[in-house]
């Protein structure tokens, strides 16, 4: 049974001139233990679709789907009070802010405490010990002191991680990473990919990983979903996505990469884009 | 016969921390002693990460701030800000782009009038005049006459670079330097806005100081390299050097942690997770 799985999914926003379609028909599922990309350039409805699987959208989103299922249990039959339970808990995300995703007026231990006593029930003590094991499996250095160190008093990488420490608190079985390491240097970047990576091994989490960064696809995927304008375009595991694209979108964006320039202009995606029409290669995806 | 545009010897520059009731004051080095040479028509890029001084250099190039020690000549002539007598004719011969297009353009002021600005300010071109050489300088950045007249939120992020670049341009500058100039943009934009500076480039003869932490576009755009590292030039050579045979450690690092989207080093991974 897929652990996450979605059927025709239509997020619209009710805006002054009139409803604008942010996602138009995804469909996705995620097995137990995979590592699912969704790529894109901004606009092209990723974030907007996780944002709706976690309830997570403002008031003026109206959200469709036939199907959408989390590990048996549907969704959209869920009272918000009652969705509240699952999200955080058995889904959690990370944004793609760190320092803007932490509360700046709490301490770091007082935010990864409160999931723990919302969702868990644990007690003070128990709260404690868990929150120093969460610190030093995320990699932060003198994990019992940094508890009482508030956001702005650590770097960008290390509240990304105390984020994922938020996150995965309570175990859940999916990990949704919403650019996880778009804020980040290069060096930080490649430490959060591995950390994200070898948490999900250990714990058999399943992980979503949005993002534009065909790199960032490239080391941590195992099946790409590429999406243009809130349609899918393409999916594909993450080597036949690599080694022979689909859909014009993908080919236009991987040759886009300026590791792939031959000669000294970059193609760019109107070049190649819309010869026959995107729609087709996205309904038969 | 290659000119030298830009060249700098042993740049230093301190910040100074004036104490404040309970800490004594403290001096921070940005910028510890640099020296690098561009020569007309190419593109030096300055790679690091946060914090190693790279945009403390790019203002000390553009003439905002003042070195702390240390020559900049330009165009052979020895610029010194912090003792005055800079010219208007210096000043419009460096030119900079920044990071963020949506931050760096007034949200109240006309396309049009954010090109004459440049015009306005240092010379006594008059409005028609000036008007004429924004439109020029609208087309040679892919935009149309249209756009004259709309102000900055009616642009995406890509157009907005690109009236950016169409800003600094408007002085023929022979120096641009591109703090971080694609990294708030999508991959396809991004592409976009790097051929527009290749075309302008062989246009106009420009020298480029292009700023970056992505690697795979410093690769493709850059004619020599300086790693920068806590305020250090660690590495400084031709592109070709610089990537094929790194000296300093922190460029190795700086390498291996870039990722890779080529098919034998995704075939690689998912080997080493099978095996796992």
């Amino acid at each position: 049974m897929p652990l996450l799985e979605i059927k025709n999914l239509t997020v619209s926003f009710d805006t002054a001139a009139g409803p604008f379609m942010a996602v138009q028909g995804i469909d996705l599922s995620i097995e137990p233990r995979e590592v699912l990309a969704i790529v894109g350039e901004s606009g092209s409805g990723k974030s907007v679709a996780m944002l709706a699987v976690m309830g997570l959208l403002p008031n003026t989103a109206t959200v469709r789907a036939d199907r959408m299922a989390f590990d048996g249990v549907d969704l959209l039959k869920l009272s918000p009070s009652e969705r509240r339970k699952i999200v955080g808990k058995d889904i959690s995300m990370i944004f793609q802010e760190p320092i803007a995703s932490l509360n700046p007026c709490f301490t770091v231990g007082f935010q990864i405490e409160e999931v723990l006593r919302f969702h868990l029930g644990m007690d003070r003590a128990q709260r404690r010990a868990r929150a120093i094991e969460l610190m030093t499996l995320v990699g932060i250095a003198d994990p019992a002191e940094r508890l009482n160190s508030f956001p702005h008093q650590m770097s960008g990488g290390q509240c990304q991680r105390v984020m994922i420490a938020i996150a995965i608190a309570c175990n859940p079985k999916l990990l949704i990473a919403d650019e996880p390491t778009t804020a980040l240097d290069v060096t930080i970047q490649k430490q959060i990919l591995d950390l994200l990576v070898s948490l999900q091994a250990k714990y058999g989490m399943g992980l979503i990983m949005i993002t534009h960064n065909m790199g960032v696809v490239a080391e941590t995927a195992d099946r790409v979903i590429v999406q243009y304008k809130g349609r899918k375009m393409e999916e594909a595991d993450v080597l036949s996505l690599f080694e022979s694209p689909k859909s014009n979108y993908t080919r236009a964006l991987l040759s886009a990469l300026p590791e792939n320039a031959v000669g000294d202009r970059l193609p760019t995606v109107s070049d190649m884009l819309f010869e026959p029409a995107p729609s087709a290669a996205g309904a038969s995806a | 016969m290659s000119t030298t545009v830009l060249e700098g010897r042993n740049i230093v520059r301190d910040y100074h921390i004036g104490g404040g009731l309970f800490s004594g004051p403290r001096t921070v080095h940005a910028v510890k002693g640099v020296s690098f040479k561009v020569e007309k028509g190419k593109t030096l890029a300055i790679v690091g990460e946060s914090g190693c001084g790279k945009s403390t250099l790019a203002r000390i190039i553009t003439l905002i701030d003042p070195a702390t020690a240390g020559d900049l000549f330009i165009d052979g002539n020895k610029v010194d800000i912090a003792r005055g007598g800079l010219t208007k004719e210096m000043r419009r011969k460096v030119q900079i782009v920044f990071q963020n297009p949506y931050g760096s353009l007034n949200p109240r002021q006309k396309i049009g009038d954010v090109l004459g600005e440049p015009l306005l300010i240092n010379t006594d071109k008059s409005a028609a005049e000036r008007r004429d050489l924004a439109m020029n300088m609208l087309k040679k950045v892919g935009l149309g006459h249209e756009h004259y007249n709309r102000y900055p939120h009616m642009f995406s992020g890509g157009q907005r670079q690109r009236i950016a670049i169409a800003r600094a341009l408007m002085l023929n500058p022979s120096l641009l330097v591109l703090d971080e100039p694609v990294s708030a943009l999508d991959l396809s934009v991004q592409a976009q806005v790097l051929n527009l500076l290749a075309d302008l480039q062989d246009e106009f003869q420009l020298t480029y100081v292009f700023i970056s932490h992505d690697l795979s576009v410093v690769r493709y755009i850059a004619d020599d390299v300086m790693v920068m590292y806590f305020g250090e030039a660690v590495e400084y050579g031709s592109r070709d050097e610089a990537f094929s045979d790194p000296k300093h450690s922190y460029t190795r690092t700086l390498f291996a942690a870039t990722p890779r989207a080529d098919v034998a080093s995704i075939k690689a991974r998912l080997a080493k997770k099978k095996a796992a």
